[in-house]
């Protein structure tokens, strides 16, 4: 078995549209989270969001480019961008044939999708552009990073609600694991703050009018994000070979199915998801000191993540640090795991735990280390990311420090 | 007015609960009725477009809200409440 490093990563979202600005907003403990600028705002009971403000297309792409890119493959090439350029990596020749990308979403072009339908619902016109297709595919992002960069291996998308980016980003440890593939993009795009993608997330009575407060009694529900986050992986000898800067080792993956309910998260199948990550990875509860948490801020969600953690870890759960940076950038569906897999590269090279923000009071059912309010120095080892989807579907990954 | 309120909530929350309407007691409560969370927001739905309402409910904190579940007559009266509200 190969091993697995990380040497790129690209990012996008409410914070910072880079990562460099990403990780500082994480150590100041801002919350991105602001009134929404979307059409028709007035129609909804929902009115903030963890949106990407100024984000100009066309400074980075050209017109025939932009009739093709939804937001959502916009904020994945942007990222992607930031990840290769870090990485050093080439593709051309022959590498491209053994590299390929895995990435995670969990609705596509959905503002194509919602441009769309306004124009033949409500505006009553008979005729779309040409290419609304090829630009609302859930594909089209991993599609157009794979002409991008000449990545002729295994490329493809995932759509495993909020645990897609941890789905595909596990999927990509295990191709380079394997030898299949030795360069990977990998990681996920969201852009669903849009009046369609708003309202449809209303009708579940689970999202809060005013911040995402993970862990906190006072917690009322989640708030949705955008953006991306990309990052390279790679085989840790070609890495180490050609003298990359190495971010951090992905060590482990696990996913399960609670096979229980639609909505409602089970304790265990979270609890086994983590579990099997720490075996994947050959190691013990006592070596992870962070957990980057899916906290949402929904009741179901916190007391059956804190729950699960308490199940797996024991008396260690009380020594381990967890934090969702959710409260600062908002739920990015699926591409939430790959912004989330920022905080734990920052936590294993910085020694910086990005804290849980917006923690007001502390809920006996959520009685962990959430690291609140303010980021903390602690140098940790080994961390966990949880994701946990809609469906029951569950994916965790583990990271090492190299 | 009263009347017919209480018969279209008893309907919808009847309909969740896969019950004849003759079975759903106004003293029940939601888990003697057998309606989860998911059928409560689907209950509170259908209360809102049967009567051209909006319901402040947040499915994180059910019980917290200004709209009371704790049992069909609470429902009905809540409904006449906001109803009341929306004359008003």
């Amino acid at each position: 078995m190969k091993r697995v490093v990380i040497t790129g990563a690209g990012t996008i979202n409410a914070l910072a549209h880079d990562v460099p600005g990403t990780f500082a907003a994480f150590r100041d403990g801002r919350c991105g989270i602001t009134d929404l600028d979307i059409r028709d705002k007035d129609r909804l009971s929902i009115q903030i969001g963890g949106q990407v403000h100024n984000w100009d297309p066309e400074a980075h792409f050209n017109r025939q480019q932009i009739v093709l890119y939804d937001k959502f493959t916009q904020f994945t090439l942007l990222a992607a961008r930031q990840a290769v350029a870090q990485s050093g990596l080439d593709f051309d020749g022959r590498l491209g044939y053994d590299a390929g990308v895995v990435l995670g979403t969990a609705g596509g072009g959905v503002n194509t999708w919602d441009d769309n339908y306004r124009a033949v619902y409500e505006e009553g016109k008979n005729r779309v552009h040409p290419f609304v297709v090829p630009k609302l595919m859930n594909n089209a992002a991993a599609s157009h990073l794979s002409m991008e960069y000449n990545l002729k291996g295994p490329s493809y998308t995932v759509a495993t609600a909020c645990a897609s980016s941890n789905h595909a980003m596990g999927q990509a440890f295990h191709m380079i694991r394997s030898g299949m593939t030795r360069a990977m993009l990998t990681g996920g795009s969201e852009s669903m703050l849009c009046f369609g993608g708003i309202k449809a997330w209303e009708g579940l009575r689970v999202m809060s009018k005013d911040a995402c407060r993970p862990f906190s009694l006072t917690r009322n529900g989640m708030v949705q994000g955008e953006g991306a986050a990309v990052f390279v992986f790679e085989e840790y000898e070609m890495a180490r070979a050609r003298g990359a800067e190495i971010l951090a080792e992905v060590i482990g993956f696990a996913m399960t199915s609670d096979a229980s309910d639609i909505v409602m998260p089970l304790k265990q199948g979270g609890a086994r998801a983590m579990a099997g990550a720490m075996r994947d990875a050959r190691i013990n509860p006592e070596d992870v000191g962070y957990i980057n948490a899916h906290g949402t801020g929904t009741a179901a969600n916190d007391k059956t993540e804190c729950a699960a953690v308490a199940d797996v870890f024991g008396p260690h759960a009380d020594r381990l640090m967890i934090s969702s940076t959710k409260s600062m950038h908002g739920h990015l569906i699926g591409g939430t795991g790959a912004v989330e897999l920022l905080a734990c590269i920052m936590a294993l090279r910085d020694g910086v735990i990005a804290p849980t923000i917006g923690y007001e009071e502390p809920d006996p059912e959520c009685a962990l280390d959430i690291v609140p309010n303010v980021a903390r120095d602690a140098a940790v080892e080994v961390c966990l990311s949880n994701a946990f989807a809609f469906g029951g579907l569950n994916a965790v990954l583990a990271l090492r420090r190299v | 007015m009263s009347s017919s309120v209480q018969d279209k909530v008893v309907a919808i929350i009847a309909e969740q609960a896969v019950l004849d309407v003759a079975d759903v007691k106004l003293d029940m409560s939601l888990d003697d009725l057998g309606i989860d969370s998911l059928g409560l927001v689907e209950s509170i739905f259908a209360i809102e477009e049967a009567f051209d309402i909006s319901v402040p409910f947040n499915a994180n904190a059910p019980t917290q809200n200004d709209f009371d579940i704790s049992s069909v007559s609470a429902m009905v009266r809540a409904v006449e409440g906001l109803l009341a509200q929306k004359v008003a």
